[in-house]
């Protein structure tokens, strides 16, 4: 018996080992890549560096006097930019998403053509986004086809200059960001809905609620964690809002940056090779993402703590079990 | 079921919601392909049509506007399709598989820092590559990679959310008799995870390989900082290229047919193989 434990023991020992050579790629890239340059950009938020013309300024250290000037300056500005067109995304985004998963999984309904609406609605988000907001500038261009179409209905006389008013190129960014993720937010939504035991839904229909009471007392509460990993996922994906107003408004955020973006911020002292004012930028946004992903880590994490056989069920067993009863696609 | 006593007036509410679902859903479609159907209609026009009207129906001029952009000598589109497409299948590769190789580390071994490793790769999940891009800059230009596709494909080994994304799904396939098995028979562990594991996970590994391709291909903001010459120009640049350029001064056929070149192909491969990405999409990223 010892000399069986013995045994034992020693391989486990032996193939354990073997876990640091499959994890060894993944954590020397993500050191070199990722974590040297991350700190390096900590380290330069504290310096005066930056070039004007051929001179190269610093590195003086400085404490945090590129905060206060970033602060102080035009980040707050571009924040609340960031901040309005995700909001003017989002809202719409997150009511369209949560009807179409409720009427998608609906058995009252049981709608058809499911798969084809679903592989449309979730097209656009595939697309490239620069591509997308060159397309977007083309179509609502003076000469457009937008303004073409209005013309010829008699909706207006003289064309719109869409992109010279605030609102209205707002308005395109954030159509562009909802056309793109509607459709993603659906099916993650639907798949949190077909993870709800379906026999509550059954129980409440016997006992002749209507559809709205079942979505309200029902969906609704069930669905929250999925809801806030949406809502939160979308704020870091909208802090993180670039290629559209970038390409749409070529890098200069107009009219009179109004729809200048955080990241836009960002790249205008990367290409200007502002390290010191780049890497305070780059500093409060990591801060910014990283207060709202610890919600993110704390519901991806809850599958962990349950025991090991009942997480991969959390995870897909139910999903699976659900495709045989509702067909996913 | 109260509405169930007049079975009648129920089935005729029940069409009437249907319908309007229906009506809803149609709109929704429309909206998602209309702009589409405009770049297809304005690529196969002649400069001079898409200026003076509008027209809902497609042209003749698609070859014509592409043949007049394979010869436009300021854009080198086929240069920038193939580095476009050379960066996203070499990412694509070694996200997939790399990722692939950290799951089953940390999923199969039981060594003395896992969990301190899992929660480690869950914690930096979230953070976006654009803040520290200053330092990445910074270490690709001392490393003299700058204008190379190194610094744009290399990083792909380590990416936490298709990691994720893999270990749930060993988690839900994977048994661990399996490696078990392999080593009765005396397989090495390495050649185990590349010849047993791998083609149980394949579907996973299809998955985040097209993922992580349309990513890349769709990718702007870390070419624009790393490339610099028109020979490694991937697409996302030439389109933001064509926006700076004065466009009015531009034949508008050649810019519809540019964005066309970027949007259109993946558009038809997406309609092949969107069975799997939306499966895939419920498969990784729901967490109840």
């Amino acid at each position: 018996m010892p000399e069986k434990t013995e045994r034992k023991t020693h391989r486990s020992v032996s193939y354990a080992k073997w876990g640091y050579f499959f994890i060894a790629p993944f954590f020397a890239v993500f050191i070199v890549f990722q974590l040297i340059p991350l700190l390096s950009t900590f380290y330069y938020s504290l310096f005066e560096y930056y070039r004007v013309g051929l001179k190269q300024i610093g590195p003086n250290f400085v404490y945090f006097k590129n905060y206060i000037e970033v602060l102080t300056g035009e980040m707050p500005e571009y924040a609340l930019n960031t901040l309005i067109i995700w909001i003017m995304g989002f809202i719409p985004q997150i009511l369209v998403s949560m009807l179409l998963a409720v009427w998608f999984t609906s058995y009252r309904l049981k709608l058809r053509g499911q798969r084809f609406f679903k592989t449309v609605i979730y097209m656009p988000n595939l697309i490239m986004a620069s591509a997308l907001a060159m397309l977007f500038f083309m179509l609502f261009s003076p000469v457009g086809p937008v303004n073409q179409m209005l013309t010829e209905w008699g909706i207006i006389d003289q064309s719109i200059l869409f992109f010279n008013i605030p609102i209205t190129a707002r308005a395109i960014i954030a159509f562009m960001n909802f056309l793109m993720w509607f459709g993603n937010t659906t099916i993650l939504l639907m798949a949190g809905i077909m993870g709800i035991d379906q026999n509550l839904f059954e129980t409440a229909q016997i006992d002749g609620a209507k559809p709205f009471m079942i979505f309200i007392k029902i969906t609704l509460p069930l669905l929250m964690p999925i809801l806030v990993y949406v809502l939160i996922t979308s704020m870091i994906g909208g802090i993180q809002m670039f290629d559209i107003p970038q390409v749409m408004t070529n890098r200069l955020g107009t009219p009179d940056r109004t729809t200048m973006t955080l990241i836009m911020y960002l790249n205008r002292h990367l290409t200007s090779k502002n390290l010191g004012l780049g890497g305070a930028v780059s500093v409060i946004v990591f801060i910014m993402t990283s207060i709202l992903s610890v919600f993110v880590y704390s519901s991806l994490m809850r599958n962990y703590r349950i025991p090991r056989e009942k997480a991969g069920t959390a995870l897909f067993g139910k999903t699976k079990q659900k495709q045989s009863e509702v067909e996913v696609i | 079921m109260k509405r169930g006593v007049s079975g009648k007036g129920a089935k005729a509410g029940l069409a009437l919601t249907r319908s309007v679902c229906y009506i809803v859903l149609i709109l929704l479609s429309l909206l998602c392909i209309f702009s589409f159907y405009f770049l297809i209609v304005n690529a196969s026009r002649p400069h001079a049509e898409i200026m003076s009207e509008l027209s809902l129906s497609p042209g003749k001029y698609l070859f014509k506007n592409l043949s007049n952009l394979l010869a436009d000598k300021n854009i080198s589109l086929l240069r920038g399709l193939f580095n476009s497409l050379f960066i996203s299948a070499c990412t694509a590769a070694l996200t997939s598989y790399f990722s692939a190789m950290t799951a089953y580390g940390i999923y199969a071994y039981n060594f003395r820092f896992k969990k301190a490793a899992f929660t480690f790769i869950m914690m930096i999940m979230m953070v976006p590559t654009q803040v520290s891009a200053v330092g990445f800059i910074q270490l690709v230009s001392g490393m003299g990679l700058m204008d190379t596709f190194y610094p744009l494909i290399l990083p792909s080994i380590a990416a936490p959310v298709v990691f994720y994304f893999m270990k749930s799904y060993m988690e839900s396939v994977l048994p661990l008799e399996i490696v078990e098995a392999a080593r009765v028979d005396g397989s090495n562990e390495f050649m185990t995870f590349n010849r047993i594991i791998l083609p149980v996970i394949k579907p996973a590994l299809a998955v985040q390989a097209i993922f992580s391709f349309v990513a890349n291909w769709n990718n702007y903001f870390t070419p624009q900082l790393i490339i610099n010459s028109d020979k490694n120009k991937t697409i996302p640049i030439l389109i933001a290229q064509l926006r700076s350029a004065d466009y009015m001064k531009f034949d508008l056929g050649m810019v519809y047919i540019m964005i066309f070149v970027a949007i259109i192909p993946l558009l038809i491969v997406y309609i092949f193989l969107s069975k799997y990405i939306i499966k895939g999409l419920t498969l990784g990223s729901v967490k109840g």
